[in-house]
């Protein structure tokens, strides 16, 4: 990290509004000129339990949640469970305070609600604050709270008191409230953030520290949003008006966004029994003329692998997105991982195809979602958006342009009645909607209700007009017809402009680092570090799962001495794919994985690098693991 | 103008037009039950005057599933038991398409069991037909969710240990507002069961007893049949929910002790559609959803206008 940012992390209990203190906070430093990224750590738990979210503001472009933090505001956890010692769970009361203390930097801040927070229950806390050099400030947020509003304003107290600490101004954050807050909460709570701010500024000497927030502007308007987001306003600016679900994190955040907002513009959402019955109803809405998609985590989504297969077979275009989350099985569902990859790209029975894509970015995955509307409606094949609850809940500022674009409601190829009467039909005037002989494979299809269109979509093996059919010939003309559209969508996404596939660092660079996903900008950040390190690296973000990219990964691979393929998984599944998809580079690319339930810091990867590929030395811990290349 | 003018068309078909020229003759095995349900059907569609492209008839995997290869219409042939979620999808995004589903019991009562509760309670304005023969026929006679307690077959060779399920009744529970048995050996009754499930406006379910001559020898035929709406020995309220249940719970009992009622056990006319639900509470467009995508004077609405404000 630099000197110059501001790594401030709310720590406090599910429930207690950290995610709303902290997203107004971050979006007032956003406009106030600077970068921010954010990280949310969150239990699988309605009340209580600990949870924190970090926000990195910087005057320079943030690409990940950085490394360590400096600033630490504890709150109390309203719903703290104190057993006696041995449970599981341990006494959580403290922990808003104890379990933050190893991530933060030398020299860094603490304030503490001392109303319900006792520092003495930390074993050698004053030990640790003098080692560390930390600035301690205890404040009994709780009872300013109380005094002028209610308890759980403490949150806007601790704010308060930050800002007095790390020299932000008021007004950003009155704005902010202004605009979020009811009037009968707003008054009090304007109180205390100033009684806050001016009780610190007061009491302490708030340049004992030098944690302070950096000046930053802005070229031209930003907005502050998170995967999530952009996945739902892509679906949106696709002419999607067709959602079905069923609730599961970290995907429930892309379904609530259509589900509220559906109604207002003519959309259509419904909550459905289970994820087969979900991905079915997107295929059903589909197939009767609609934009749709559905989505899940990982269990919904193994659910989804016979519509799946139902869609591709039927060539129904349809759009699946899939947030992944620590597994196997129930996992860890509120924590992140990349360990998926396989199961999206191969779940369904035989020889089964799909577009897949993981955005890495928060714009990536506005520009992706849409290319995956695109590519599903224009060659009638189900599309995946693959990402995880990292790129799905980070917050973070894009330029409000990337969002300026028109929307594209076409439904691909599809026919109009006039276009059907003059297309071929069978003897009985069914439509020939399966047509061996036609480009890129694709065969327009008609839409129920549409005179001259009838047709039979089947799972089964079918004739160009539709008819069940197992004879070889035919079977070996649709599979290499269904095929022939992979092989056209590869050239067309090869013949963008633009490619799905990001580039950091020099492009001499002796080694290489590669990752997919929502690991990306964790990847660039240490390529940055590494270069100014004295090191050359360079690194490669896929997002192009399938069809796989092979050109470009070759060129970067071959173009580099070694490649350290960066993943959150524990069974290196993008390296695994990328060698079957290149068929050779076994012994030039190794793997650092992280599976513990944390995303990478730019940091791990940087030792990870330095351990593996400088001093090849082995590394492996809790926190991250190496595979060596197959030739070691 | 509509971009389907398919719907709506009013004109007069033939049953003719209803049989795909290039499959004419249906491939289920001589006797079965199944002639009777695409028979009834296509008695229903043409004097209904449905055109065979303003009906989407969905299946499931069986014999059952055959039927769309069989009925020229616009068909979905989908997964086994999910014919009902692609049917009810459709019915929303396209509502003016005539929406059928079909399947056999253990598409519907078994592995699909999950849709039909839930495209009851919501009360879809659609017509499911169940081809119930009390057997999986397609895989040669194992033992199905509506097979009698005691039913012996490859895969419960010392009978089966489970009652059978309550299609009737479970129909009742879970919400379907229009709910008819009928049987393949009375075509007439049949026929117009299926008018009425069509012009329902709601879940219309048709337990549709067709008779499995290969693998359920043991089975009756179906015969004779007493049509309880007609018969003096029946006393009930097709409209009144209890009265409906107790006439449904003897109906189930009957069958397996020999005797066939059939006709229409249940009738609610007032129960909204869940496509009016939708709409009055502002959750489904007025003008259907795939009207839009043909219209080009539509002014599709922009995320940037939608949401950015709401992120600066």
């Amino acid at each position: 990290m630099t000197d110059n940012e501001l790594i401030w992390r709310i720590a406090g209990g599910s429930g207690d509004g950290i995610a709303s203190t902290s997203q107004n906070f971050a979006k007032a430093l956003m406009r106030s000129g600077l970068d921010v990224f954010t990280h949310r750590h969150y239990p699988s738990r309605i009340r209580g339990g600990h949870t924190y979210t970090e926000i990195r503001a910087s005057s320079e472009p943030v690409k990940s949640r950085g490394d360590g933090y400096n600033f630490l505001l504890a709150l109390g956890d309203s719903f703290a469970r104190n057993p006696k010692e041995g449970s599981v769970y341990g006494n959580e009361e403290i922990k808003p305070l104890s379990e933050n203390l190893d991530e933060l930097h030398e020299g860094g801040v603490i304030i503490y609600d001392s109303g319900l927070l006792d520092a003495s229950e930390i074993e050698n806390f004053d030990e640790r604050v003098e080692e560390n050099n930390w600035h301690v400030y205890d404040l009994d947020l709780r009872s300013l709270a109380r005094e002028k509003g209610r308890e759980v304003m403490r949150n806007t107290a601790g704010v308060g008191a930050t800002c007095a600490l790390a020299d932000i101004e008021l007004e950003w954050i009155e704005e902010l409230m202004t605009d979020a807050m009811p009037e009968k909460i707003l008054e009090p709570n304007l109180e205390i953030l100033h009684e806050a701010y001016e009780m610190v500024t007061e009491e302490y000497d708030v340049d004992a520290h030098d944690v302070k927030v950096p000046e930053g502007s802005h070229d031209e308007e930003q907005v502050l949003l998170s995967g999530s987001d952009s996945i739902a306003y892509g679906s949106i600016d696709e002419g999607c008006r067709f959602i079905a679900g069923y609730p599961m994190t970290p995907w429930t955040e892309v379904f609530t966004i259509l589900c509220q907002n559906f109604p207002e513009i003519g959309g259509i959402a419904e909550q459905v029994e289970d994820e087969i019955a979900a991905a079915a109803l997107a295929i059903g809405a589909s197939h009767a003329g609609a934009k749709a998609m559905s989505g899940s985590s990982g269990g919904g989504f193994a659910l989804m692998s016979e519509p799946l297969g139902l869609a591709e077979m039927t060539e129904t275009p349809v759009v699946l997105i899939e947030a992944m989350r620590a597994g196997p099985c129930t996992g860890m569902p509120t924590k992140p991982e990349q360990g998926d990859l396989e199961h999206v790209l191969y779940t369904s029975q035989g020889d089964s195809q799909r577009v897949v894509f993981a955005p890495g970015t928060v714009e990536e995955a506005y520009v992706q979602t849409r290319r995956a509307f695109q590519i599903a409606y224009e060659y009638q094949i189900p599309t995946i958006i693959l990402y995880d609850q990292k790129l799905g809940g980070e917050l973070m500022n894009v330029p409000a342009s990337v969002f300026d674009e028109e929307p594209n409601p076409s439904l691909g190829s599809t026919l109009t009645e006039a276009e059907l009467a003059e297309a071929p039909h069978d003897e009985s005037g069914k439509y020939s909607r399966f047509q061996h002989n036609v480009e890129d494979g694709v065969s327009p299809r008609s839409i129920p209700g549409q005179k001259g269109g009838r047709f039979l979509a089947t799972g089964n093996e079918h004739t160009p007009e539709g008819h069940i059919e197992e004879s070889p010939e035919n079977r070996v003309a649709q599979m290499d017809r269904r095929e022939q559209k992979l092989n056209a969508i590869a050239d067309d996404l090869a013949s963008q402009d633009e490619t799905h596939q990001t580039y950091n660092g020099p492009e001499d660079a002796t080694y290489g680092l590669m990752t997919f996903g929502s690991s990306q900008g964790t990847v660039e950040e240490a390529v940055d570090m590494l270069n100014d390190q004295g090191y050359s690296v360079k690194s490669l973000g896929v997002s192009d799962m399938a069809p796989y990219p092979k050109a470009e990964v070759s060129e970067f691979i071959e173009s580099v001495d070694e490649v350290l393929v960066v993943e959150m998984n524990a069974s290196a599944q993008f390296r695994g794919l990328t060698q079957k998809e290149l068929g050779q580079y076994g012994e030039k690319l190794s793997s650092l994985l992280k599976y513990n339930g944390n995303p990478f810091e730019p940091l791990d990867i940087v030792e990870g690098f330095t351990a593996k590929i400088v001093d090849d030395e082995e590394l492996s811990g809790i926190e991250t693991k190496f595979v060596p290349a197959a030739g070691d | 103008m509509s971009a389907f003018s398919a719907i709506g068309e009013g004109q007069e078909f033939d049953q003719n037009d209803y049989t795909p020229e290039l499959e004419p003759q249906a491939t289920w095995c001589p006797g079965c039950g199944d002639f009777g349900v695409l028979k009834a059907l296509k008695g229903a569609a043409q004097e209904l005057g449905k055109s065979p492209e303003e009906m989407l008839l969905t299946t499931g995997i069986g014999c059952s599933g055959k039927l769309n290869s069989y009925f020229d219409s616009y068909g979905f042939h989908t997964i086994h038991g999910r014919s009902l979620p692609v049917a009810r999808a459709a019915k929303l995004a396209n509502p003016g398409v005539e929406v059928i589903a079909a399947g056999g019991d253990g598409d519907g009562y078994g592995i699909g069991g999950n849709h039909f509760m839930h495209t009851a309670r919501e009360n879809h304005d659609m017509t499911y037909i169940v081809f119930n023969n009390e057997i999986f026929g397609l895989t040669k006679g194992q033992t199905s969710p509506t097979s009698p307690k005691g039913h012996k077959s490859k895969t419960q060779p010392h009978g089966s240990a489970k009652e059978p399920l309550r299609p009737l009744s479970l129909s009742l529970t879970s919400g379907a507002s229009y709910i008819a048995r009928t049987a393949a050996v009375n075509p007439n009754q049949a026929k117009e069961i299926i008018k009425e499930a069509m012009e329902h406006d709601g879940f219309a379910h048709i337990d549709f007893l067709t008779q499995c001559p290969t693998w359920n020898k043991d089975a009756k035929q179906y015969v004779p049949y007493i049509d309880v709406n007609d018969s003096d020995d029946y006393e009930f309220d097709k409209t009144d929910r209890r009265s409906a249940a107790d006439m449904m719970a003897e109906t189930e009992e009957a069958l397996h002790e020999g005797k066939v009622l059939t006709g229409r056990f249940y009738v609610d006319e007032d129960r909204p559609s869940y496509g009016q639900e939708k709409r009055a509470i502002g959750e489904m467009p007025e003008e259907p959803l795939a009207e839009r995508y043909f219209d080009d004077s539509y002014e599709w609405e922009r995320s940037a206008d939608l949401f950015l404000d709401k992120h600066k």
